[in-house]
């Protein structure tokens, strides 16, 4: 398993159309994608789970990716991430 | 004559008869299905016709509305495809062998419920997005047809409330406007109304059906419908409804022209801006940049200094929306009229002449540090002027500039990126006006600040009400230091321009015009008027 941590900058949050692409480049790869926030967390191959998890700015998440395409997996969503969130 | 209020979500008038928008109420019981099998290929096709519907809405949306605009049909296409969507109405088929609507509506409902909840008010409009989609294929198991409750002649549609889709599904040409008893301000159906400049009300709670059919106006600017308007009120209406629609006229016509005159000289024309609240105003009135950012919203919004982080946040917010135009922010002009609890100004006999703006920052070199460095860090993401105010010497000015290169020598240091800016002194004293070629050489442009220079120079305090009979906003005096700072300006390669309400005053355009001036910065509804007139100039012909 590999796994990141990201404290979200932009002022929305994690908010609708960037989830949905969000869930886009996690639907691309084989491995599982788990969203942690606090106790919550959400399959980030789902956008309504993802979205409902209520990311604010300034939230810390934790990305925990599992499977056999996992390193290219967590590098995508680190990078999509950085560039969206 | 009946009056309702609401929430506006367009400054628009609408003049029509009164249609009652009104679904069938659809009560789906929790109902048994005989054939579990023949409900969940019912729900399948639904679904897939559901999603092939939202693509369809967002090419209308697209075309009517924008990208934008459109994108929430996107989002909608892809909250069908959620599992845990999909799997919740599978499993209400499956196992409690229900019917496809019951499931739909179960599933999904529960689903918005999440979202209704939450605290934040951007989530909690998302459970809207998810009734919609859910009705979406509602619709279409009930074989219900959205256009034809719209009827067929141009009319004010009231409904309880309106989901985008409908609102989008609704034939513009026979949609004068809308009222509706819920909705909100910020929810998709008013984003895209407002984008199709259609008035309407949400949270009108006294909206009736026996409304259907009669005469009725929006007035979008009051947030009022009115049922049988009184002649006296339709008049007053009918001519703001008209005036709006010249200037709309107005507008689609000007946009994206040149400010140029007859004869061939083109100006700028610019914005004066108070925050990133603006940003709208100076793209929609299409102005060529903004030729003065007040910054001391930053100062009145904050308990206590505002920190580096903060103003660099908002300055950059502006001049990356408005990139490549030039944005030119005024340095900190506190002190005067405007005063702040947590500065610590002493309370002064005679303000306007008194601790304001550069002679605090330069004073509180610390204070003013942050700002620059906030501002040279703000430069690398777009096209930056920054502006010295209330400079009555050389010195001055020389002392500005000397602690925006410490400013900029220490972050570049720190490897922080900065853009290129220009350096401008506004021009608000006869003592500027005076000095002005040296001031010329020691910056890239002038800016003329006319409310402050008329204040100082006819000894007349703008605040005095009693000071009026004496107080000449066209004084020839002030006429002629304006002539002199844009012929100074020019002698030495600094472009001129004018931010004060002077420049956004008709009666002196075509003088300014002939004085040589570059540009003219007005409030962002000002731009298109000014620009009219600058297009009907003739310097060519002899002045008036």
């Amino acid at each position: 398993m590999k796994e990141f941590t990201y404290t979200i900058t932009d002022p929305v949050g994690i908010h609708a159309r960037p989830a949905g692409q969000l869930v886009k480049v996690a639907k691309g790869f084989e491995s599982a994608a788990t969203m942690i926030a606090g106790e919550k967390s959400a399959d980030m191959k789902k956008p309504i789970g993802l979205m409902g998890l209520g990311v604010k700015l300034d939230d810390t998440v934790t990305i925990q990716v599992e499977g056999p395409d996992e390193d290219a997996a967590c590098a995508a969503l680190e990078e999509f991430m950085k560039a969206n969130f | 004559m009946i009056e309702a209020t609401g929430k506006s979500i367009l400054n628009g008038i609408a003049i029509g008869k009164v249609k009652l928008y009104k679904p069938p109420v659809v009560d789906i019981q929790p109902v048994k299905a005989d054939d579990p099998a023949a409900e969940l290929a019912r729900y399948e096709e639904a679904h897939e016709k559901a999603i092939e519907q939202q693509w369809v809405l967002y090419d209308k949306a697209l075309a009517e509305a924008g990208e934008e605009n459109a994108a929430v049909f996107e989002i909608h296409a892809m909250l069908l495809e959620d599992d845990d969507l999909i799997n919740g109405i599978k499993d209400i088929i499956n196992n409690e062998q229900m019917t496809a609507e019951y499931a739909v509506k179960t599933a999904s409902d529960n689903m918005a419920q999440i979202f209704a909840q939450m605290e934040d008010a951007y989530m909690k409009e998302r459970a809207a997005d998810i009734y919609d989609i859910g009705q979406s294929m509602l619709d279409i198991l009930l074989g219900n047809d959205v256009e034809s409750l719209q009827g067929t002649e141009p009319s004010i549609l009231i409904a309880e409330d309106l989901v985008p889709s409908e609102t989008v599904r609704l034939d513009k040409s026979l949609l004068l406007g809308f009222v509706t008893r819920e909705g909100s301000t910020n929810s998709h159906t008013a984003i895209l109304a407002r984008s199709m400049n259609i008035p309407a009300l949400v949270q009108c709670k006294d909206i009736d059906d026996s409304w259907d059919g009669k005469d009725a106006i929006i007035d979008g600017y009051k947030g009022c419908i009115y049922i049988d308007p009184d002649p006296e009120l339709r008049e007053e209406l009918t001519k703001k409804y008209n005036e709006d629609k010249e200037a709309r006229a107005m507008l689609e016509e000007l946009k994206g022209k040149d400010n140029t005159t007859l004869d061939g000289k083109t100006v700028k024309v610019y914005a004066n801006i108070g925050g990133p609240q603006d940003i709208k105003a100076v793209q929609e009135n299409d102005a060529g940049g903004v030729g003065l950012f007040r910054t001391e919203f930053v100062y009145l919004n904050s308990k206590d200094n505002p920190d580096e982080e903060a103003q660099f946040k908002a300055y950059k917010e502006v001049v990356e929306a408005l990139a490549p135009k030039l944005v030119i922010l005024r340095t900190c002009d506190i002190g005067a009229d405007k005063t702040i609890d947590y500065m610590n100004l002493d309370k002064e006999e005679n303000p306007a002449l008194g601790f304001r703006a550069i002679r605090i920052c330069l004073t509180r070199k610390d204070f003013f540090k942050t700002q620059l460095r906030a501002l040279l860090r703000a430069s690398a993401y777009g096209n930056m002027g920054i502006m010295f105010p209330m400079i009555i010497s050389v010195a001055e000015l020389k002392a500005a500039k000397e602690i925006l290169e410490e400013c900029k020598q220490e972050l570049l240091a720190e490897g922080v990126a900065i853009g290129e800016y220009q350096i401008g002194t506004m021009i608000e004293t006869p003592a500027s006006v005076i000095i002005a070629d040296e001031l010329a050489e020691e910056c890239d442009f002038f800016s003329i600040g006319t409310n402050d220079l008329t204040q100082y120079t006819c000894a007349i305090d703008r605040q005095n009400a009693k000071l009026e009979p004496f107080s000449d906003t066209h004084h020839p005096a002030v006429l002629k230091l304006i002539q002199m700072t844009i012929e100074a300006g020019h002698r030495h390669g600094t472009w001129v321009g004018i931010c004060g309400e002077l420049g956004a005053d008709p009666t002196l355009t075509e003088r300014f015009l002939r004085m040589g001036v570059d540009e003219l910065s007005v409030n962002p509804k000002s731009v298109l008027p000014l620009r009219k007139i600058i297009r009907e100039t003739d310097l060519s012909k002899p002045a008036e």
